[in-house]
């Protein structure tokens, strides 16, 4: 036997096809960004139109003009499109029941990724540019967000208030100032309006040691709009030295798994060129090294 | 009604690529199948042949393979483009006449020649769908999300299908692709068009088929034991994907009740699935249960060579009657996009 014979061949026919009155118009309604149904005679609408529906029946030639969208009944992924796909990036295929039609269309859904397409979802029909009177003037569809920006923006000028004041500008020395009730001679950090105790305002002012025991903490692993930090990481209760109530801060410097309650914790500050009124001059706060407190020591802080 | 029944079948082992032509592919399966009867083309009332002519991109390539054929003296001859299965209907009821007592019905496919999922978007709705370049595989991946979606299935129900029709075809001389397949590998494949996977989707082959029917007592002297087609029914649902249930197959259903199915049990299925859930859906509107082999020979999971697949369907369930492995068998084939067609025979031996 000879060796088999082999040569590249391409099948092509230049055919053109007659539309008809209800294809026709159909077809004719997409240059002008027309989206239209046909009526049948049990009074369903179909889009895309056709003569006869599966019935038999012949379509009555009403047309209903259908809002340009719809809802995936079913879909198929594509990652990598073939040659004679409509789009060149992976899309979906679905067949898509245009709002106000009884059946469904099939097209594509040009949704970026596999993970924002669902059966139920709700899509927009998007325009080709060019029109060429075929159902290739549907680009595609897109998904449509169930959401609307509905965002709220108010300008104020806020001022924090007295004692605040003092806490901030102490801060921004380098100093954190705690307020001190005469009466009792409970420290509060900030310093307050008022004694939670006796209703009075905490006075006078005193500065409280950037060192303490942490109380209680946690560890923050869930992402979460607005977050500033990758989790995980640690947020603690921190009773300065001279204090009376706890801050809040992060709790950094250490492994996670040997942080502890009593544990002994000290600031630490920016670089002093950057402090300013904030307590974000302190980036964390870190073992000290010194000996746990005893649970009994900051009991009643908890 | 006319008694007929399958009394022979032979087919060219699957494989990628079979270097013939259609001639070629078509004189041995053809010639295999009246020799193993002691007959010749002269014994032959009627020859019909399904083929498409997409395949090898090649016009008229059914023409062609009646070379494959003795045609003279001039012989009558048909030809559907469809599976050779809806061949064998159009010689049954040819049969059904009275005049002739046997037919020849082949069919051939080449899917190593051109770009096979993309040829089947031929068959598509010209106007709404083949402008759009919906190949086959995505076409029946909307349906397997769609039986997702009604919770028929599960991916993994698929994977299931597949393995364990790649496990009979290690029984199978004929099939192209055989075991060893697991779900957990399967699962672990990438997508081609979600939710189908490599697995899940029939191989494209290149084969050919042959059977020869014969009607009453010409069929007993043939044969010990013919394959009477107790039942035979061809059934069509609406073209468009958009205007059906694709998650069951009403057509199919039909089809089977009219083939007489449920009348009795039903040994042994073979099963014209091309893609994996489709054996789901068919098992279902046939109403085939646990007491049924389903496809022993592997299916279309092992062996496609479009065109030819649901008549070799026709040809196992036969053969399992003609051995006396069974003693009734359904057949199945079907066309177009998601089940489209449905043709189901009942066979029985006497």
């Amino acid at each position: 036997m000879s060796e088999i014979l082999s040569a590249p061949y391409v099948l092509e026919y230049t055919y053109t096809r007659s539309t008809g009155p209800v294809v026709g118009r159909f077809l004719e309604g997409l240059r002008y960004e027309v989206l239209e149904g046909v009526r049948t005679a049990d009074g369903r609408v179909l889009c895309p139109p056709v003569e006869y529906d599966e019935q038999g029946e012949a379509t009555t030639g009403e047309f209903v003009q259908l809002r340009p969208s719809g809802t995936v009944k079913t879909w198929s992924w594509v990652e990598e499109p073939r040659k004679s796909h409509p789009l060149d990036r992976p899309f979906a295929w679905a067949l898509i029941q245009i709002d106000g039609a009884d059946n469904s269309m099939l097209h594509v859904v040009d949704a970026g990724e596999a993970k924002r397409m669902r059966t139920g979802m709700r899509v927009r029909l998007r325009w080709a540019e060019h029109k060429s009177g075929t159902i290739r003037d549907i680009a595609c569809f897109e998904p449509m967000s169930p959401f609307m920006p509905g965002p709220v923006h108010l300008e104020y000028e806020v001022n924090p208030g007295q004692h605040y004041s003092a806490y901030l500008r102490g801060l921004q020395r380098g100093q954190i100032i705690g307020g001190k009730d005469p009466e009792s001679g409970k420290v509060y950090v900030p310093p307050r309006a008022a004694d939670p105790v006796t209703g009075r305002p905490t006075s006078e002012y005193v500065e409280v040691a950037d060192r303490g025991v942490l109380t209680t903490f946690t560890i923050i692993r869930i992402p979460f709009e607005g977050q500033k930090l990758k989790p995980p990481y640690c947020f603690g209760a921190i009773v300065l030295d001279g204090a009376d109530m706890p801050i809040y801060h992060l709790i950094s410097g250490v492994p996670h798994d040997e942080i502890r309650m009593g544990m002994r914790v000290k600031a630490k500050w920016k670089p002093k060129e950057q402090w300013q009124t904030s307590l974000e001059n302190i980036l964390y706060f870190e073992p000290t090294g010194e000996p746990d407190v005893p649970f009994e020591e900051y009991e009643e802080h908890l | 009604m006319r008694e007929v029944a399958i009394v022979s079948f032979s087919q060219l082992p699957s494989s990628k690529v079979i270097h013939a032509d259609e001639p070629e592919l078509v004189q041995p399966v053809t010639a295999a199948a009246m020799e193993q009867i002691g007959l010749t083309q002269d014994d032959i009332g009627f020859t019909c042949s399904g083929s498409t002519d997409y395949l090898p991109g090649r016009p008229f390539s059914f023409v062609a393979a009646v070379d494959g054929l003795k045609a003279w003296p001039p012989i009558r001859e048909s030809h559907v483009e469809m599976d050779g299965a809806f061949a064998l209907y159009e010689a049954w009821v040819r049969l059904l006449h009275g005049d002739i007592d046997t037919a020849l019905v082949f069919s051939f496919g080449r899917c190593s020649l051109g770009p096979v999922p993309e040829v089947l978007n031929v068959q598509n709705d010209p106007y709404y769908v083949q402008p759009l370049g919906l190949d086959a595989i995505s076409a029946a991946a909307l349906q397997a999300r769609a039986m997702i979606d009604a919770r028929k299935a599960t991916e993994r129900d698929f994977a299931e299908v597949a393995v364990r029709n790649r496990q009979n075809a290690v029984r199978n001389p004929n099939a192209h692709v055989k075991g060893p397949l697991d779900v957990e590998a399967i699962l672990a494949e990438p997508y081609i068009s979600s939710p189908l996977r490599k697995s899940l989707c029939s191989p494209l082959s290149d084969s050919a088929a042959a059977v020869v029917l014969a009607a009453g007592d010409t069929a007993r002297k043939l044969v010990e034991r013919p394959a009477w087609i107790r039942g035979i029914d061809h059934r069509t649902e609406p073209h468009a994907l958009g205007q059906r249930d694709l998650t069951a197959s009403a057509s199919a259903k039909l089809a089977a009740e009219k083939a007489g199915v449920r009348k009795g049990k039903v040994d042994v299925a073979e099963l014209h699935a091309p893609f994996a859930h489709q054996e789901i859906i068919l098992r279902e509107a046939m109403g085939l249960g646990e007491g049924t082999e389903i496809n022993p020979s592997g299916g279309a999971l092992a062996a496609n060579s479009l065109m030819t697949t649901g008549l070799i369907r026709f040809g196992e369930a036969a053969s399992r009657v003609l051995s006396g492995s069974a003693d009734r068998a359904v057949a199945h084939a079907t066309s177009g996009a998601c089940l489209q067609h449905n043709l189901v025979a009942v066979l029985e031996g006497e």
